[in-house]
């Protein structure tokens, strides 16, 4: 499997010890051993990050360390190199790298029809997933990017192929530069490597999305297990290496936290555990992020301020994005704090180079050093199960390791060598002698004042005669000091010549040549050591700007603390109860423990927080059956069937809409896949906790939903001339998709139910669930004949379809839907002629529908609507004439109960929910304003706060945008201004790359 | 009783064809009493009469000082309301009927500094989508042309004809221009939003405007030999007989775009858009410039705007003294133009006065096109194209109309989608 490395010499960087293969063949001379050991004597050894010896002898033999500690007896055949005042610590890991193997480039597939199938035989049947691929048949060693690596401190780096879902294994590799190839392959197969992203490699479709990328996974997961049980009849080597690998360290690219947390799912499911690589967000979610339980490697690719000098431009960064560039430096503190461990990684820093400034900021922002040293060395050497080679110098060890003026921590600490397997790398010559200072400078009877600056490996010199600042030039190298003058003084134009070898510091002295030519002696005498300037040292300080507070979820909305459930009695409203109670006046609602206790009038505040709601109305929150707010991806295109995808696994809940959707008294939705396929996916049900992470928005025993769609959209009509290869393109192909898939599930369960084996299959379970009743369809529909289709189809596999969406000519076909006994219509109040499907959906089709006795709600499948589908439930009054009451259950109860929550949410009666909306009208009106929005008692919208909140948002940006002026003013990097688009899915929507 | 037979015809003739047929002039004196009349001006009559004769508005006033017996016919509105008939400003009705269609588009054509593409002559006078803009009370619309830097001209429409020449009630009264956006759209990203980044073209394709307007001018100062039919379209700016709309949303824009056509001797300018007009207010007030901001049911600009900005631009505007009206441009803006109202309606709740509300959509939307001699209140010697609602025309539970008059015809109220209703709701009584 190993192949044969290039080999290249570094003759000036490396001292070349050879460590001879005692089987392989000599043909260039003797064959020789190397039995001697070198010894570091006087150092200060960090054995490990907690283990520290001071003036302690490192010794190491043949590549390896032979011990590390105070009473090492030095054999006599050592080189001792005497490091007093010095520091060893072991040479960094980077665990998550792509040294030396190249990802492939982009296949341009031009203008063609998309690919449904895999390219490969022999596979996986999806080409995304490429365990069988080991980055050690790729690697090539980049001496190069070796060099740079080498500089920055780092020994050893765990590399892999960055591309695909699964990745195949990385190799990890010693940086050694010298000709030992043989020895620089530590682990040949060291991780498996994971991301959500496809491979750029193949064109092939699935997954469109990020959940298909986590329903792929969870697929190839069963799969692997059915495969290893030789059930398979096919040969797949893609899921005979997965099985192999799968003991390896398992490192999964999320980059962030929440792909973490979307990762991490999956690996709880399986019993795995991934190492995270993360984003750099982690702390926004640090009490997430810790219960995974997961370790994670951490960019240093900290964001660079924003030029804002530009007032309209500025104007334009969204406060979270400022926010980043404030807090994101805290990141790996703020794991740190909380004992999440972490490797650091240089993936993602433009430049190697930028490492140590960005580590620094780290610590600046409050990471331990300690902490910060175990990232580079044990804790990545421990991931990948490699403690006893590398990330220490205990015995045994691969002798990796850096010499350093000082503390590594420190900025004016020079990395003089890194040795790699013993071997050594020079960074900045440690034998070099300070020869900065001033001086008075000697030639002839000549006087002069020489004065050296800069950096002790490029000294500058000024000399002056008298007041008279002189010509100079200074090189300085391997112990060489030369230093070349034009004494102009003296009307000559030559130059004066002097040299001179630096042996001790303190005095120079050498020989000089004149500027005619003749030869002569010079002295120059130390008058004092070099110091650095005040100016400098105070850039030195730590100057980092104040960091604003974090805030769920961090963006200007989001709450610095969570808002809590409340007692309150609202006294004397206009109470719409959306029961057989109708609307009552002077009405008190009495919400305890995040429920409705009682509705009454006159009742007792009994502790409770008293609202004077008079002249105000009191309504259930307003429930939206289809909606595609916050969510990270919408269609899973990829198939004609993506039963096997859940909305609830992308579930985002720091989108902005949720707020504007409370602001618009919504107070549950249901987040539907979109409508690019027959067979969409999982629908989320969530309440909009704003402020809770994603998962806890999800309602608790959720009833289950699936998206199905029909017409235009399914049948790929207005996707350009390209897409007119996917079964179906006409509505009578899309017949077929249901016959075909409810057989195939028929079949499926009946197989389960028998006992015997069975390929545990997402997409068949989900359909399973649905003709066993279990799962109920909301399908996206048009125009008549499509809809009576689909109820006769399933009416022949003996369910119903519990909910029409859109469902625009509902109206034409009203009293079969009854027939059927469709349990809620839910479609818009005015939209059509968008789509030629659209031609005769009209603004009367609620009224009609109720008025055939269907339980009819409005929708919005839009983020703008949402906001204000009370408005939008008033249009069926004018078209129409529904009453007010029954109009109002259309946003209220009648969703609640074709969402089968009609028991917990939708109205206003004692023991539901406390999902309630406080209006400053007539909550039909144009001139309605939620003012208040509750979800079980905790006030999550005041129309009052979000004014306010207008205040601390100007506050703070202004805040933010002066510390960037700032920064830019101190020469910091800066990028250019950019504004976060607001995501605005529609059934749809689109969104390729996942 | 002719009317009323007039009518049934017309129900009749509505089941048989899709389009509603327009109605024939004004033949007999209309006087409209007891409504609560809504002038348009910001003012309210209440108890009014409105009285219009041969298609224009003879009173306007309290019903007392009218005389009914001066009228052929009265109709007695006490306890409705009366508008002047709603404007869709900057609309693209009747050049689009189904989005999704290709073949029925014609809001846009190619190149980019095309004056002389006019929207008229592709207007659709017997569009279904136009026709269900009536029932709510829009009965003129202008409809522009998009796309490209300089779009096309447009011209104003009413919205019950046989024809576009018929339609017509200002015809090219003004050139669209699409300014550049100092930011640009970065491309689609994995999973996340799109992020928009400063764009690097704006100063060319400022330049490119700017290359234009003083080509024109020097051109039409010259021998106009060939003829260039751009530079001849665009001649109404620099007399006045035309208007400049540019579609302008950022401070920065705004302002480039408003120093601009001044720098060219542009008499006439409108912003469309206007979302950060409140932040250069002092300069379109100085200039004279009025906005039409973008319909309000819209999301805010960015993450952390106002979460009601869009609600309350209008009223923002209206402060500072900015002529302000209403635009439809946007998605499915079409089928949306009939919630054109409720746009209004949706200002007044977040604090602009119902009256100055309705203004919006009315006078100031008439001054706006240049159209405010013959449209845009209810006042002597205007057209009579109004409408009666039931109840207050802005909100949608009481947006219902009982009649409406364009230029004194009394147009039908019913549409492809009435037909439609009534057609199935018969289906369903039938059955019983």
């Amino acid at each position: 499997m190993r192949k044969r490395l290039p080999v290249l010499l570094l003759v000036f960087l490396c001292s070349i010890t050879l460590h001879a293969q005692e089987y392989f063949p000599k043909n260039d001379g003797v064959k020789t051993t190397d039995n001697n050991y070198t010894a570091f004597t006087n150092a200060r050894i960090y054995v490990t990050p907690t283990q520290v010896i001071d003036n302690g002898t490192l010794l190491i033999q043949k590549g390896k360390v032979v011990a590390a500690g105070n009473g090492v007896s030095v054999p006599d055949n050592s080189q001792v190199i005497d490091l007093k005042g010095k520091h060893i610590y072991p040479s960094f890991i980077d665990m998550y790298s792509e040294f030396g193997v190249q990802k492939p480039a982009k296949k341009g597939r031009g203008r063609r029809s998309p690919q449904y199938d895999a390219s490969r035989k022999g596979f996986y049947w999806n080409d995304h997933i490429m365990p069988e691929k080991n980055a050690v048949d790729k690697f090539l060693f980049d001496t190069k990017k070796a060099r740079e690596l080498l500089q920055a401190g780092f020994g050893t780096v765990n590399t892999h192929v960055a591309d695909g879902i699964v990745r195949g294994t990385s190799v990890l590799v010693a940086l050694d530069s010298t000709d030992n190839s043989d020895m620089r392959i530590i682990g040949q197969k060291a991780a498996q490597h994971f991301s959500f992203a496809k491979s750029v490699a193949s064109a092939q479709n699935y997954p469109t999305s990020l959940m298909g990328a986590m329903a792929l996974l969870r697929q190839m997961y069963r799969d692997a297990k059915w495969y290893a049980a030789g059930h398979a009849e096919n040969k797949d080597m893609s899921l005979e290496a997965l099985n192999a690998n799968k003991d390896l360290p398992q490192i999964f690219d999320a980059d962030g936290y929440q792909n973490d947390l979307r990762a991490s799912r999956i690996a709880k499911e399986f019993g795995l555990q991934y190492i995270l690589k993360g984003g750099g967000d982690e702390y926004q979610r640090i009490r997430e992020i810790k219960a995974t339980g997961a370790s994670f490697i951490l960019p240093l690719d900290f964001p660079e301020a924003y030029d804002v000098s530009d007032p309209n431009q500025a104007g334009k960064v969204a406060l979270s994005d400022m926010r980043l560039w404030n807090q994101a430096p805290g990141n790996p503190a703020a794991l740190a704090k909380n004992d999440i461990p972490f490797a650091f990684t240089l993936a993602g820093l433009k430049k190697t180079a930028d490492f140590k400034a960005n580590l620094m900021k780290a610590i600046d922002y409050g990471l331990d050093k300690t902490k910060a040293l175990e990232a580079l060395t044990t804790i990545p050497a421990g991931l990948l199960g490699k403690s006893e080679v590398i990330g220490s110098l205990k015995n045994g060890s691969y002798a990796n390791f850096l010499i350093t003026s000082g503390d590594i921590f420190d900025k004016k600490t020079t990395l003089y060598e890194n040795w790699v397997q013993g071997d050594k790398h020079t960074i900045n010559d440690m034998s070099l002698i300070d020869v900065r200072g001033e001086y008075d400078l000697a030639i002839g009877g000549n006087t002069y004042k020489l004065k050296i600056t800069g950096e002790p490996a490029k000294p500058k010199a000024e000399l002056k005669s008298d007041t008279t600042t002189l010509k100079t030039k200074l090189t300085y190298s391997k112990g060489w000091f030369n230093l070349a003058f034009s004494p102009k003084k003296e009307g000559d134009t030559g130059f004066v010549r002097l040299n001179s070898l630096v042996t001790a510091p303190g005095s120079l002295s050498g020989k000089a040549i004149l500027a005619n030519g003749t030869e002569s002696t010079w002295r120059a005498t130390k008058k004092s050591d070099y110091e650095k300037k005040d100016k400098d040292d105070k850039k030195d300080e730590k100057t980092i700007p104040e960091m604003v507070p974090l805030t769920f979820p961090n963006n200007g909305y989001g709450f610095a603390q969570l808002p809590k459930q409340e007692n309150i009695l609202f006294k004397n409203a206009t109470v719409w109860t959306s029961e057989d109670e109708g609307i009552l006046e002077n009405t008190d609602v009495l919400v305890k423990n995040g429920k409705i206790a009682r509705v009454g009038k006159n009742l007792s505040a009994g502790g409770a927080k008293v609202i004077d709601a008079t002249g105000k109305h009191l309504t259930a929150g307003i429930i939206d059956e289809h909606s595609h707010i916050a969510a990270t991806s919408i269609n899973e295109s990829g198939h004609n069937s993506s039963a096997e995808v859940s909305i609830e696994d992308v579930v985002d809940g720091d989108d902005i809409n949720i707020y504007r959707n409370l602001s618009g008294g919504v107070t549950s939705i249901q987040i539907l896949h979109g409508s690019a396929n027959p067979i969409g996916g999982r629908s989320a049900i969530i309440k909009l906790k704003w402020g809770l992470p994603a998962d806890q928005l999800i309602y608790e025993n959720s009833p289950k939903f699936i998206k199905f769609a029909l017409g235009e959209n399914v049948k790929q009509s207005n996707w350009g001339d390209l897409q007119t290869i996917r079964f179906p393109q006409s509505r009578m192909g899309v017949e077929q998709v249901y016959m075909d898939y409810f057989q195939r599930a028929k079949e499926y369960d009946a197989k389960k139910k028998s006992g015997k084996p069975y390929r545990f299959d997402y997409e068949m379970e989900t359909l399973a669930e649905i003709i066993n009743k279990e799962r109920f369809i909301t399908c996206h529909s048009y125009v008549q004949s499509e809809i009576n289709m689909l109820m006769k189809v399933v009416e022949r596999f003996d369910f119903n379809i519990n909910t029409f969406t859109h469902i625009l000519e509902g109206y034409k076909v009203a009293d079969k839907m009854k027939e059927h006994g469709v349990v809620g219509a839910s479609t818009f109040s005015d939209w059509w002629a968008y789509k030629y499907e659209v031609n005769d959906a009209i603004p009367y089709n609620a009224a009609i529908m109720q008025s055939q006795g269907l339980n009819v709600a409005i929708n919005s499948d839009d983020a703008e609507m949402s906001r204000r589908l009370n408005q939008e439930a008033g249009k069926t009054v004018k078209y129409g004439g529904v009453s007010e009451e029954e109009a109002w259950k259309m946003v209220t109860i009648n969703p609640a109960k074709m969402l089968h929550l009609d028991q917990r949410v939708g109205s206003i009666k004692a023991g539901k929910d406390a999902d309630l909306v406080l209006w400053s009208d007539h909550p039909l009106s144009i001139y309605a304003i939620a003012e208040k929005t509750f979800i079980e008692g905790v006030p999550y919208y005041d129309y009052e706060n979000m004014k306010q909140r207008q205040q601390s948002i100007a506050q703070e940006r202004n805040r933010l945008i002066n510390q960037m002026l700032e920064a830019k003013n101190k020469g910091e990097k800066t990028q250019a201004p950019k504004k976060k688009e607001d995501k605005h899915f529609h059934c749809d929507t689109e969104v390729y790359g996942i | 009783m002719k009317n009323t037979l007039y009518i049934l015809a017309l129900f009749v003739s509505a089941l048989t064809f899709a389009q509603q047929t327009p109605a024939p002039e004004q033949t007999e004196s209309i006087l409209i009493t007891g409504a609560t009349a809504h002038v348009g001006n910001g003012s309210v009559i209440e108890n009014s009469a409105i009285g219009f004769k041969a298609g224009k508005i003879t009173y306007a006033g309290p019903q007392s000082g009218a005389s009914a017996s001066e009228y052929d016919k009265v109709i007695d509105a006490s306890g409705k309301h009366v508008y002047p008939g709603f404007i869709a400003a900057n609309s693209t009705l009747g050049l689009v009927e189904v989005d999704a269609v290709r073949a029925s588009n014609d809001q846009a054509d190619t190149g980019e500094l095309i004056p002389h593409v006019r929207s008229l002559i592709a207007y659709n006078a017997e569009s279904k989508v136009t026709e269900s803009c009536r029932p709510n009370g829009i009965l003129m619309a202008q409809v522009a042309p998009r796309g490209g830097l300089i779009s096309g001209t447009s011209s104003v429409v009413q919205l019950d004809a046989w024809n576009w020449e018929d339609a017509s009630i200002k015809t090219d009264d003004g050139i669209h221009v699409h300014w550049p956006n100092a930011f640009q759209s970065a491309g689609w990203s994995f999973s996340g939003p799109t992020e928009f980044k400063p764009n690097k073209d704006y100063d060319k394709d400022v330049e490119k405007l700017k290359n234009f307007l003083s080509g024109a001018k020097a051109y039409l100062k010259g021998k106009r030999s060939p003829k260039n039919l751009p530079f001849e379209a665009v001649e109404g700016l620099f007399d006045g007989s035309q208007k400049l709309f540019i579609n302008a949303d950022g401070a920065k824009e705004i302002t480039d775009a408003v120093n601009f056509a001044k720098a060219n001797g542009i008499q006439k300018v409108v912003i469309i858009g206007g979302n950060e007009a409140d932040k250069v207010a002092d300069l379109l007030v100085k200039h004279n410039i009025p906005v039409l901001i973008s319909r309000p049911h819209r999301l805010p600009s960015g993450e952390d705007t106002d979460v009601k900005r869009p609600y309350m631009l209008a009223k923002i505007l209206n402060d500072k003294g900015i002529l302000t009206g209403l635009e439809m441009s946007g998605a499915m803006e079409r089928m949306n133009s009939r919630n054109l109202p409720f746009y209004a309606g949706t200002c007044a709740a977040y604090g602009l006065d119902r009256e100055k509300a309705v203004q919006l959509i009315t006078e100031n939307n008439a001054k706006i096109l240049g159209i405010d001699d013959l449209a845009g209140t209810l006042e002597t010697g205007k057209d009579a194209t109004l409408f009666i609602s039931e109840g207050d025309a802005l909100d949608m539970r009481t947006n219902t109309l009982s009649h409406a008059f364009i230029q004194g015809r009394e147009i039908s109220l019913e549409s492809h989608q009435t037909v439609l209703w009534k057609r199935y709701m018969g289906k369903y009584e039938a059955k019983r």
